[in-house]
């Protein structure tokens, strides 16, 4: 196996690729935000219920490819139970991660996240692990300005 | 001696020759390298081939020696250019079946040919309330042009169905052509697919409606022997990048009568006999749709590529191919849970081949055999519709071409073994 291949698959990403986390199912959410990216076919659906300022539970139901669905599974692990200024910051620097900025740091508890670095060397396939985070972003958004409306779709993809 | 089968594919009676792969392997300096350490096998060429040494040194040699503007200057390396360009324009109309040379006109590619025909002819034909029908296997380049046109003019755009086996379902032809069709739009050989269509059944319903019929080849011309005529075809486009030439040229070929009456699409030099500020009269065919200065050493060494390809002979081509696609179909099928989308008869298909694993991503799937040297397409292929059409987000596409060997189908097969163990799926 070449080095960079198992930089980006690294066996905690494929752990959460074969058993991905926050896959049950909510009764109730008041933050709901689609994502797809159309070239890769990668699509998200992501909801999650908030009580308060805290994040009670998440479900992540992610059809794609092994990056973009561990990147959502350890985004359900990561978001559960904290705040809704912390998850922000976590999906924030997650994005700037995947943006190559060394500099960007996440809690220690969260190192699963950190293997998502690797996908850096793999170009076309940062918008895979973005997809999660940014269809999050987006939720979280929505549901400060108390918007209803969710028709619009994200995507990671360049702009043609 | 030849004899049409029913997918217009011209066929020889004469047995075909067996490529000598290892010979033309080694006109191919591309293929001599490692990629991430291993051999590279080469199996995306319905995206773009590679190209042989005649073609290279084709380009370094107009550069180098011959090269001026075209049909303009009055000395001698402008002749050089002008007769290497025009030589390719012959060699083109004898490749599609010995039309006429002014009805090939070189553009930048198939989509750019399918682009001047929805403008050029389009726009004067097509009227509010008219159809234009395509099918649900086009590659974006032949339908969103005439989706564009159908907004344009107000007409109507309809879509020939596939059948689960990936054919065009013809059953209701009747109904999907009428006499309010002008334009039915259709590829000789799907992307995705791999299915080579009945063009000349379709051709004759059409006309008898009245439509005239627009072929996209890109896939086809590359592999099997093109009849414009026979394929009943009133315009064929193809690019030369499929074909082993030179990116940014292509061809659309089409009836004089059918040009002749063509507004330009481009505009600007070469294309005009006359400007004045009050009148402007467009040159004779094909000069009227070659508007600036075209991509003349693309053009020239496009040329090679058409005498390497007649050097092995399309017939043989189109067999060698058949060869490896009834190989790759056998090995992959030890793969459980593979899908090979299209005609699982390989006498209705090309030699490309898309698939889908039950769990492995295509995208995951091209990143594991990229990194063991293979490489092949994942995506959409630029058909979303008919991707929707067979439920698929994406696959993954191998393709073959002159080059490749049975080894290679060995290589990929391998590989998508080791990766079903990385991945523990």
């Amino acid at each position: 196996m070449t080095s960079s291949l198992d930089d980006m698959y690294r066996e905690v990403i494929l752990d959460h690729y074969r058993s991905p986390r926050g896959r049950k199912p909510l009764d109730k959410a008041n933050i709901l935000s689609d994502g797809i990216n159309p070239s890769c076919g990668d699509e998200i659906t992501l909801s999650a219920q908030v009580n308060g300022d805290i994040v009670e539970d998440i479900h992540v139901d992610c059809k794609g490819c092994a990056i973009s669905v561990a990147s959502g599974s350890m985004l359900a692990e990561a978001v559960k139970g904290r705040s809704l200024d912390e998850v922000r910051q976590i999906a924030q620097a997650v994005r700037k991660i995947l943006k190559g900025e060394e500099d960007a740091k996440l809690p220690e508890e969260l190192e699963d996240i950190e293997s998502l670095r690797g996908v850096r060397q793999f170009p076309v396939r940062v918008k895979c692990a973005l997809l999660a985070w940014v269809t999050l972003l987006e939720g979280l958004d929505k549901l400060e300005k108390s918007q209803t409306d969710n028709s619009d779709t994200i995507s990671t993809e360049e702009k043609d | 001696m030849s004899s049409k089968t029913k997918n217009n594919i011209v066929s020889t009676i004469e047995p075909p020759v067996e490529l000598d792969v290892a010979a033309i392997r080694a006109d191919f300096p591309i293929l001599d390298q490692k990629i991430n350490g291993h051999t590279l096998v080469y199996l995306d060429s319905a995206a773009s081939s590679q190209k042989p040494r005649e073609v290279i040194n084709a380009l370094l040699e107009h550069y180098r020696h011959n090269h001026s503007n075209i049909h303009r200057g009055l000395h001698t390396l402008a002749e050089r250019s002008t007769e290497g360009y025009e030589k390719t324009r012959s060699h083109v109309a004898q490749f599609i079946g010995g039309v006429p040379t002014e009805e090939v006109i070189f553009t930048s590619g198939a989509t750019e040919s399918l682009n001047l025909l929805a403008y050029a002819w389009g726009d004067l034909n097509v009227h509010e309330g008219d159809e234009i029908v395509i099918t649900e296997m086009e590659h974006h380049a032949n339908i969103v042009p005439w989706f564009q046109l159908a907004q344009r003019r107000k007409a109507i755009l309809k879509t020939i169905p596939i059948t689960v086996c990936g054919h065009l379902d013809l059953s209701n032809l009747d109904t999907i052509i009428t006499p309010r069709t002008k334009i039915v739009a259709l590829c000789h050989m799907s992307n995705v697919l791999g299915t080579i269509n009945p063009v000349a059944e379709i051709a004759e319903a059409a006309h008898k409606k009245g439509a005239i019929v627009v072929v996209d080849a890109a896939q086809s011309a590359p592999h099997t022997t093109i009849d414009v005529r026979a394929l009943g075809a009133d315009f064929v486009a193809f690019s030369s990048h499929k074909m082993l030439g030179p990116t940014g040229v292509g061809v659309l070929w089409g009836r004089s009568e059918l040009l002749e009456e063509m507004p330009p699409f481009n505009t600007g030099g070469e294309m005009i006999r006359e400007v004045r500020f009050d009148k402007i009269t467009w040159n004779e065919l094909p000069h009227k749709f070659e508007a600036g200065t075209p991509n003349i050493a693309g053009v020239i060494a496009f040329d090679a590529a058409l005498s390497y390809l007649d050097k092995l002979g399309m017939y043989n081509i189109h067999h060698h191919e058949m060869e490896i696609t009834r190989y790759a179909f056998e090995r992959l099928s030890e793969l459980d849970g593979l899908e090979i989308q299209g005609p699982q008869v390989v006498e209705d298909r090309g030699g490309t081949i898309s698939f889908t694993d039950p769990v492995i991503h295509p995208h995951d799937i091209s990143t594991f055999l990229d990194s063991h040297g293979i490489a092949i397409r994942a995506g959409h292929h630029c058909a979303q519709p008919l991707m929707r059409v067979m439920g698929k987000v994406a696959t993954a596409r191998a393709s073959c071409y002159v080059y490749n060997d049975k080894s290679e189908i060995d290589a990929l097969v391998d590989c998508l073994k080791d990766m079903r163990k990385y991945f523990g799926v």
